[in-house]
């Protein structure tokens, strides 16, 4: 008995040291971000080439939650947190209901068509953003080192109540007025 | 510094592994999968507990005897009977519906319903995820259990389905804001969103349930609005909406969805002994024997409200959250710090 589990000791611990020369953590890391990003992107292409309108919104939805995960794997628990509730949340379920609501024909083929001059605008965005992504790409000093983020809610509020109060007000004040106009829109303003 | 039992069972297992294993790595990501299985068990078991004492406290409250064939007097096996009826039924897929998305939706909806597990301190230093933003997080995820409704409703092709689709959402976003707000008021008194920080805080000091009171009725009334529970399971209204987006699921389907709903019912059970409850904290007997007591006291509490009241209107109850509900949020966080400032300028 104990001569097995020595001997599975010995071929685990070969296995192990086999993956570490490999870069096992490394490893580990990069296939949690390729995951995340993965859906991500396939959820963008999903919206896009998706025929059905509402599978394009839910295909929205999988992107956002995709880059909340990643936000998370980068330590910005907070912003993952942020975004779980304010896209995938409220954002989504907002496009999904609008369409929902609004359309009442057959959802098959409910995004626009594919001809060509929409292949071409499509060709030409997708030209103008990999120049801008390749851009930053180019201009941006990349920090390759892990750095210490430690307690990213103190961080923003502090940021938030400080240095940022005026633009984070202004915000706050939008987003009333926003919603006073939604509901002066849905329902109308008494003119006497 | 942690010595719950069930951080001492976690000890046990991981020298057998070490043991048997010997590499550290590995037995790191072995207790990993042993996290995950425990709480995965702990959902499964309270699905079986749950339809056995769901029957048996309706009918106490409606003076009936309950289960009593299945396994003896008390009916005891009367949860392997349901289960063996839900996985014979037939697996009915609607016409027209939209297969993928149909199908998705009750797997998509058990989802954040079990993730959130990973943020509840089941005993001292028993969570698996103690992160910095700990309850703000799971707010965010268990958000997400709003859109597989809606999914389920649309993709049915049923009126009846849509309509409750709808009707969830109405319901479950409006909650949402005043659960979110009432919370607040614990999170100022903790100075900090950590789950283990906040029952820390409530053994050094006492039970918020003494210090946000109002806190916790709001926090009571949203929490069975947001698990869909009488008297706001205006989602499964059998009299107006036959099933709302259950309506075209059957067998194992619908179990998924069944399972989602006690899961939540555990989760929002759980969340009240942690936030209000004082957690795991409790004198003489062990952490993880008072955690599960106060939670079934909870679970007994929403079972009870489920058999006790009439169902409300949906236009009254989105009114009452809106207009009742969230004033009065926001009322507690302001007392709350008002109440902070005066202590702090006290002491």
């Amino acid at each position: 008995m104990n001569d097995l589990i020595l001997s599975l000791h010995r071929l685990i611990d070969m296995g192990m040291t086999m993956a570490e020369e490999l870069g096992t953590p490394e490893i580990i890391l990069a296939a949690v971000f390729y995951v995340f990003a993965g859906i991500s992107v396939l959820g963008a292409l999903g919206v896009v080439l998706g025929r059905n309108i509402v599978h394009s919104a839910l295909c929205l939805t999988a992107s956002f939650i995709g880059i909340g995960c990643l936000y998370i794997f980068l330590s910005a628990d907070f912003l993952g947190a942020v975004q779980f509730l304010v896209y995938g949340g409220a954002v989504a379920i907002l496009i999904v209901m609008a369409i929902m609501l609004t359309r009442r024909e057959d959802m098959a083929h409910s995004n626009p068509s594919r001809s060509i001059p929409h292949q071409l605008a499509a060709l030409v965005v997708a030209g103008m953003f990999l120049l801008a992504m390749a851009a930053v790409a180019l201009m941006s000093p990349f920090q390759t080192a892990p750095a210490d983020i430690g307690d990213t809610v103190t961080g923003i509020a502090d940021l938030m109540l400080t240095k940022y109060v005026l633009p984070f007000e202004i915000v706050a004040v939008l987003l009333l007025i926003a919603m006073i106009g939604a509901i002066i829109l849905a329902k109308g303003v008494d003119e006497s | 510094m942690h010595n719950g039992i069930l951080l001492t069972a976690a000890g046990w297992i991981r020298d057998i592994l070490t043991f048997l294993f010997g590499n550290e790595l590995l037995v790191n990501i072995l207790m990993t999968l042993v996290g995950i299985g425990a709480i995965i068990s702990v959902i499964l078991t309270s699905a079986i507990v749950f339809t056995y004492a769901e029957r048996k406290v309706c009918a106490f409250m409606q003076v009936r005897i309950g289960p009593n064939r299945v396994g003896g007097r008390f009916g005891l096996l009367q949860p392997v009977a349901d289960m063996l009826k839900l996985m014979s039924k037939e697996d009915i897929i609607p016409n027209g519906c939209d297969r993928v998305v149909w199908s998705l939706s009750p797997m998509l909806l058990f989802v954040p319903s079990a993730l959130i597990y990973s943020f509840f301190p089941f005993d001292d230093g028993a969570i698996l995820a103690d992160v910095n933003v700990g309850l703000f997080l799971l707010l965010a995820i268990s958000s997400q259990a709003v859109l597989p409704f809606l999914m389920g409703g649309y993709a049915s092709n049923s009126k009846y389905a849509m309509i409750g689709g709808m009707r969830t959402v109405a319901q479950m976003l409006s909650y949402e804001a005043p659960m979110a707000f009432s919370l607040i008021g614990v999170v100022m008194l903790t100075g900090s969103m950590k789950m283990s920080a906040i029952v820390e805080a409530q053994a050094t000091h006492t039970w918020f349930v003494l210090l946000q009171p109002i806190a916790f009725v709001i926090y009571l009334i949203t929490a069975t609005a947001e698990t869909n529970r009488t008297p706001f399971d205006l989602v499964e209204d059998e009299s107006e909406i036959v099933a709302g987006p259950f309506t075209e699921y059957s067998g194992m389907r619908w179990a998924l969805f069944f399972l989602a709903e006690y899961a939540n019912l555990l989760s929002i059970s759980i969340l009240t002994t942690t936030l209000f409850l004082g957690g795991w904290h409790g004198p003489v007997l062990p952490g993880a024997v008072w955690f599960w007591l106060k939670v079934l006291v909870m679970i007994f509490v929403f079972m009870w409200f489920r058999w006790t009241f009439p169902r409300t209107r949906i236009d009254q109850m989105l009114s009452f959250s809106w207009k009742v509900l969230l004033p009065l949020a926001l009322v507690n966080m302001l007392l709350t710090g008002v109440g902070i400032y005066l202590y702090q300028s006290l002491c």
